[in-house]
């Protein structure tokens, strides 16, 4: 175990190593005013994460995980420090940052495609409408609701719409994809199933992802690196794990990799302390 | 199809047939006999023992009216009067009828009465028209107006009036509560501004309305021509009624879910995509909430008005009513009472169906 306590080392990553960086969090902090004061959820957080790679955080409940992801998405502001997506700083929010959270919120007035079409609509306003319609057939396609285009969400089991969660933060075509624990209200099955579906779509998109999540495990199977943040308050990164499994990976192999339970209980020694 | 058909009779509320269906279907007769049972025999039962106590009721303050009457002319005029007016009574003799509330049978005599009244009214006025035919053709042709009937309207008449006055009132609460609303809803200071008018003017009576609206349109319509009555009671209607509209709408527009706003963020909408797009859809449900508050206020206060106005329509047909005096009068008032109720009670039923039409299913998130 002794042998997985170094710090990020992108040699052990052989396809990020000559990844230019696509997103920066330098000296981040983050305050909530409060009636007993202010509230100070995160301090100096630091982090660079290269393009395509895919990052997950665990953390306790409350540390602040969902600040970051809100922060980065432009939909939280900052109380100090700087994001750098891509070499500009991020001001608000927009579509080249994609964001799934934990409730589907999809238009319930809009079917599954039309979900999708309003921001195919925004990203790609030149393309001809056929384009656009085929754009989001595909993504819909992708997550396998390809006889669902016209279903409303209510029509639409959870795990369903999550599933239109995914196609519609996709075919945005971001930058980043930001998911705050995505499967979180999922079943066991559901969710295993729709992990295997973002690692699937994610390695045919090559778009850098972060997910946050509480589950080890998935944290372990989805990322290159899990990054470990303190508790609040002032939380940061405490702790970086760099997982190299080879990729596309399936869960059997995974699970069954010789080092996975080390990475496993390295976690979970980090959240019991 | 039996689906089909059950979800159509739902629709138009008349769920209550629904375990007719099932038990023609053949399905579980027993359990759907019995929910029949419960579902329309019961309140057809409360309807009987409505009219019977409505009847006892009745028949109690007529007699104790009739007692009053013969009392009364015993000790001003004599055991002699008291005989003939007890007489008088009993003939059934008009002039002398105790004046109180009519008994179940009366008001239904002068349902029949109102509907042959509207029978022959409809007669005159299509006589009427056959008779100015050629003439309103020569008028038309010189340019003047037609010649129209000008007798008095039927009751079905005056009810048609004053749909057309609550519609007309109704389009223009929500041409303007909904605009207003929206622009309210999406801004903190807006609506902190104006609250306080809203909060005032809400409990505001109908009749102080009419008069503020007749003291505008009094001035501003000068033309004798145009019909004022109908332009005062129909703008009071609306302003009475649209409060509900405004305030459900600005409701509805500052409280979409936080996640479809961030939506919109990510998207980058711009204002109006935002608004067509996101909110007013996100808020559909609470403004169609408010259309059918403002609907079931208008058509509550449109009476009061019309009776103030003195502009056609039920409400001025009960008035009249009441002050003419005559020997149905009150039965006439009673059939109105009921008419008023019923139309009421169906622009609700409409409402809710398009109200439920609205209503988007969150799902499960
Ligand atoms: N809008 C807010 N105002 C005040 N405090 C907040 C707000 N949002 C979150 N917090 C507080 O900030 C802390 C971090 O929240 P969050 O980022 O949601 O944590 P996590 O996602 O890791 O569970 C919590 O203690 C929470 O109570
Ligand atoms: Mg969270």
């Amino acid at each position: 175990m002794e042998a997985l306590l170094k710090k990020v080392d992108y040699q052990v990553m052989p396809h990020l190593e000559d990844k230019p960086v696509m997103l920066e969090c330098q000296g981040l902090k983050k305050v909530y005013p409060t009636p007993k004061g202010d509230y100070v959820v995160l301090d100096d957080l630091k982090l660079t994460i290269k393009q395509s790679e895919f990052v997950s955080i665990i953390g306790h409940s409350g540390c602040g995980k969902s600040t970051l992801l809100t922060m980065i998405a432009g939909l939280n502001e900052l109380s100090g420090g700087k994001i750098i997506v891509d070499g500009l700083e991020v001001r608000d929010a927009g579509p080249d940052r994609a964001v799934v959270f934990q409730s589907p919120s999809l238009l319930p007035w809009l079917t599954a495609q039309q979900n999708l079409m309003i921001g195919v609509n925004q990203v790609f306003p030149h393309g001809s409408k056929a384009e656009r319609v085929e754009i989001c057939k595909y993504y819909l396609d992708k997550v396998g609701l390809g006889n669902d285009f016209n279903k409303r969400p209510s029509e639409l089991s959870q795990g369903m719409q999550q599933r239109v969660g995914l196609a519609r933060a996709f075919a945005l075509k971001p930058k980043v994809l930001l998911l705050d624990e995505p499967f979180g209200m999922l079943d066991s099955l559901t969710r295993g199933e729709l992990q295997d579906l973002l690692l699937e779509i994610w390695q045919k998109e090559q778009i850098t992802a972060i997910a946050i999540t509480h589950d080890v495990d998935e944290s372990i199977f989805l990322a290159d690196r899990v990054i470990m943040m303190t508790s609040g308050p002032y939380a940061k990164i405490g702790d970086e794990l760099v997982i190299p499994f080879e990729r596309p990976r399936n869960r059997k192999d995974v699970l069954e990799h010789p080092d996975y339970y080390d990475y496993r209980s390295y976690l979970l020694n980090f959240l019991n302390h | 199809m039996k689906n089909k058909s059950i979800k159509t009779l739902k629709f138009l509320g008349l769920g209550f047939l629904e375990p007719l269906i099932h038990m023609i279907d053949g399905e579980e007769r027993r359990k759907n006999a019995t929910r029949f049972v419960k579902g329309s025999l019961l309140p057809l039962v409360s309807i009987f023992l409505f009219i019977f106590l409505w009847h006892q009721g009745a028949m109690a303050l007529y007699n104790s009216e009739a007692k009053e009457r013969i009392e009364k002319a015993r000790i001003e005029q004599g055991e002699q009067a008291a005989l003939d007016m007890k007489a008088c009574i009993e003939s059934g003799e008009v002039s002398c009828q105790p004046n109180t509330l009519p008994s179940p049978a009366k008001v239904y005599q002068a349902y029949i009465a109102l509907w042959q009244d509207h029978l022959s009214i409809s007669q005159k006025k299509s006589e009427f028209k056959e008779k100015v035919s050629e003439t309103n053709a020569q008028r038309e042709a010189q340019g003047l107006d037609p010649i129209t009937y000008t007798g008095r309207p039927s009751f079905l008449d005056q009810i048609g009036t004053s749909l057309k006055t609550v519609a007309a009132g109704f389009l223009l609460a929500m041409l303007i509560a909904v605009p207003i609303g929206v622009v309210i809803g999406l801004s903190d200071s807006l609506r902190t501004a104006f609250n306080w008018l809203i909060q005032i003017f809400k409990p505001v009576s109908p009749v102080v309305w009419l008069l503020l609206v007749f003291m505008v349109v009094k001035t501003v319509i000068k033309d004798p021509s145009i019909d004022k009555s109908f332009i005062i009671s129909s703008i009071s209607v609306g302003l009475c009624a649209m409060w509900a509209t405004l305030v459900n709408t600005s409701m509805g527009v500052s409280s979409v879910d936080k996640d479809y706003l961030n939506v919109a963020k990510v998207l980058k909408l711009n204002i109006g995509q935002n608004i067509f797009k996101i909110v007013l859809p996100a808020s559909l449900p609470l403004i169609f909430t408010g259309l059918r508050i403002t609907v079931s206020v208008a058509w509550m206060v449109l009476i009061a008005i019309e009776l103030l106005a003195q502009s056609p329509g039920l409400g001025s047909f009960v008035w009249e009513e009441f002050q003419n005096g005559g020997n149905d009068s009150n039965a006439k008032i009673i059939v109105a009472m009921f008419v008023i109720g019923i139309i009421g009670f169906v622009l609700d039923r409409i409402m809710l169906s398009v109200q439920n039409l609205m209503t988007f299913n969150k799902g499960i998130a």
